[in-house]
């Protein structure tokens, strides 16, 4: 799995209610909830962001609340992979479960500017920087959690199990 | 090597001798609860697996405790998912309005969840019942699909970081509440990231039911998988009369390895207020200076049970409401809520110029009764003070215990009881 994109920058801390305020909780509606992505942590963010751009963050990104309309939103505004330091652990289970790409990479964050063109090498974890010139490791993604994606996602696991 | 609580659990229901941190599990479950705002995104995916019934009709839980009584046409159409769902499959706990509750002020009232158990619920502050010696820990909504239909869920086993809070006695007004914020503010939004908090020591031992609750349910927002108290005498009374089924007291070894060790002396901790806009930002009472108020909510499914209730009250007796400020009281189920008529209380709140609601989450999320406008702020006994977490982006909500929300809305600005006369 390959990405490349323009990139948003975040800071420490961004919570589920800053990705999709509950006031928007009142559908499951995929699209509905994209148009209000992130709005509370950059009011602009739905206008301006496009398919295939990439979120950058801080630690901690995604605390709070277990609604798993974040990481839908996310992915249906088009985003293709979210980095950051260290992911809060309901919402990093929520995007392996729904196949939202996410990679843990302090050095890559740091390493990064608004705006910077980046490639992603999911499968081997390495960030390129196509601005600057530069490369990063991510995190090793759990085998386990390879395992989800290679199946499509935790329903297709399951229902493959169940069903045998 | 011994193990702690939280492996015990997990391995018991991983059916393995022992289980170490890191490694990966798959664990039968007790218990798989969801929302009105969780639960239908889950009931989707949970059609997408194709097996006509989920594993238990006992054990899988529906509250639609968020945005009910429904307050718009969707959430009504999101509860109808919820309602039409537990019909067609019969499950046994289905809580209607009229007798709801918010989720983890019920579960445990009802005997749902009980010592041992290992739970996953779709909502972060499934964390709560780790109060009575149980794993309980929130997913999202995939996750509580697959565990309908499955009964069981995948986990790391986390490490633990154990919590010992020493001197017998709190000060007074300090609760359960303000040791869980005093701790946060020490390590953290983040300071137990995917790790096992187990809350332990002299203080614990004499914290009441109602008080360990309101820790446990904010283990998340230090980053915790869960929040642990071993059960002892106390969690015993509480759940005597309410278990319909076996249940299992786990106790940690006392060779039990943890990733810390944190010590506090309760003796050094005072009412904490948790300033805008990260739990961790807290203050002692004495800190606060003037912060004027135009909200008090007092509930949640961290202080919306009877003992907070009783509290409140006590500070707001022979007392009125300041004239700037709108107090709200939720109580958080309806027991909760015929058991405070009964005492009285209700007397006090009304007396006193407090709305009161039939129990919902309401407010605590920004759902509704009781969004802030732009420009407001509000004191809370909830668990989140996020941007926008109770109405307008542009609005403040500062976190505390039931006696420092009802003596704010007194005064009209964050304050100590004591300064209530
Ligand atoms: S009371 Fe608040 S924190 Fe608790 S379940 Fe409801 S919305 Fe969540």
């Amino acid at each position: 799995m390959e990405f490349k994109g323009r990139t948003w920058k975040f800071g420490a801390d961004v919570d589920t209610d800053a990705i999709i305020p509950a006031r928007y909780l009142n559908t499951t509606d995929p699209a509905e909830l994209a148009a209000h992505c992130m709005e509370d942590a950059d009011p602009d963010f739905p206008n301006k962001v496009k398919s295939g751009d990439i979120i950058i963050a801080e630690k901690n990104f995604g605390c709070g609340s277990s609604r798993e309309h974040a990481p839908i939103c996310i992915k249906a505004a088009g985003v293709s992979c979210v980095i950051a330091k260290s992911f809060a652990r309901i919402f990093y289970r929520n995007s392996f479960n729904i196949g939202l790409p996410i990679l843990e990479s302090p050095e890559a964050v740091d390493g990064i500017d608004e705006g910077d063109e980046v490639r992603v090498d999911v499968d081997n974890g390495i960030i390129y920087n196509l601005t600057k010139g530069t490369s990063f490791k991510s995190t090793a993604i759990p085998p386990f959690m390879q395992e989800l994606i290679d199946a499509g996602g935790l329903i297709n696991f399951v229902r493959r199990r169940l069903n045998s | 090597m011994g193990m702690t609580i939280t492996e015990k659990i997990l391995a018991a229901h991983a059916g393995k001798a022992s289980v170490a941190p890191g490694e990966l599990i798959n664990c039968k479950l007790d218990v798989v609860l969801g929302n009105d705002i969780t639960a239908p995104v889950a009931i989707k995916e949970f059609e997408k697996i194709g097996v006509p019934e989920v594993y238990d009709k006992e054990k899988v839980v529906l509250v639609p405790d968020h945005f009910t009584p429904n307050k718009d046409i969707k959430s009504a159409e999101q509860a109808k998912i919820l309602r039409d769902f537990a019909k067609k499959q019969g499950l046994t706990n289905y809580f209607e309005v009229g007798k709801m509750g918010i989720e983890h002020c019920l579960l445990p009232e009802q005997g749902i969840v009980l010592p041992g158990d290992c739970i996953i619920g779709a909502d972060s502050h499934t964390c709560t019942y780790g109060a009575l010696g149980a794993f309980s820990t929130g997913v999202g909504s995939t996750d509580m699909a697959a565990a309908m239909a499955s009964g069981e869920v995948w986990f790391k086993v986390p490490e633990s970081i154990k919590f010992v809070y020493n001197g017998e006695q709190l000060n007074e007004w300090v609760s359960g509440k303000d040791l869980i914020l005093y701790t946060i503010g020490d390590i953290g939004v983040d300071g137990a990231l995917y790790e096992a908090m187990e809350f332990t020591g002299p203080a614990i031992r004499n914290l009441s039911m109602d008080g360990r609750f309101s820790m446990a349910n904010m283990a998340i927002e230090a980053g915790g998988k869960n929040g642990i108290i071993e059960a002892d005498q106390t969690t015993i009374d509480y759940v005597e009369a309410r278990a319909k089924r076996p249940y299992k007291v786990y106790k940690s070894d006392e060779d039990a390895k943890y990733e810390r060790v944190i010590e506090y002396d309760v003796a050094d901790i005072e009412p904490q207020v948790a300033f805008p806009h990260l739990p961790e930002n807290t203050k002692g009472i004495s800190e606060v200076g003037t912060v004027e108020i135009d909200q008090s909510v007092i509930g949640s499914c961290t202080n919306g049970r009877i003992e907070d209730l009783r509290i409140a009250a006590k500070v707001l007796k022979g007392h009125e409401v300041h004239p700037d400020v709108r107090l709200v009281v939720f109580p958080g189920t309806q027991q909760i809520y015929k058991q405070a008529m009964l005492e009285g209380l209700f007397e006090v709140f009304v007396d006193a110029g407090a709305a009161i609601s039939t129990p919902t989450c309401g407010p605590c999320l920004g759902g509704h009764m009781g969004i802030l406008a732009k420009g407001e702020r509000a004191i809370a006994t909830t668990n989140r003070n996020f941007v926008g977490r109770m109405g307008s982006p542009e609005s403040e909500v500062y976190l505390s215990n039931p006696a420092v929300a009802a003596a704010s809305a007194i005064l009209g600005r964050i304050a100590s009881p004591e300064e209530v006369e």
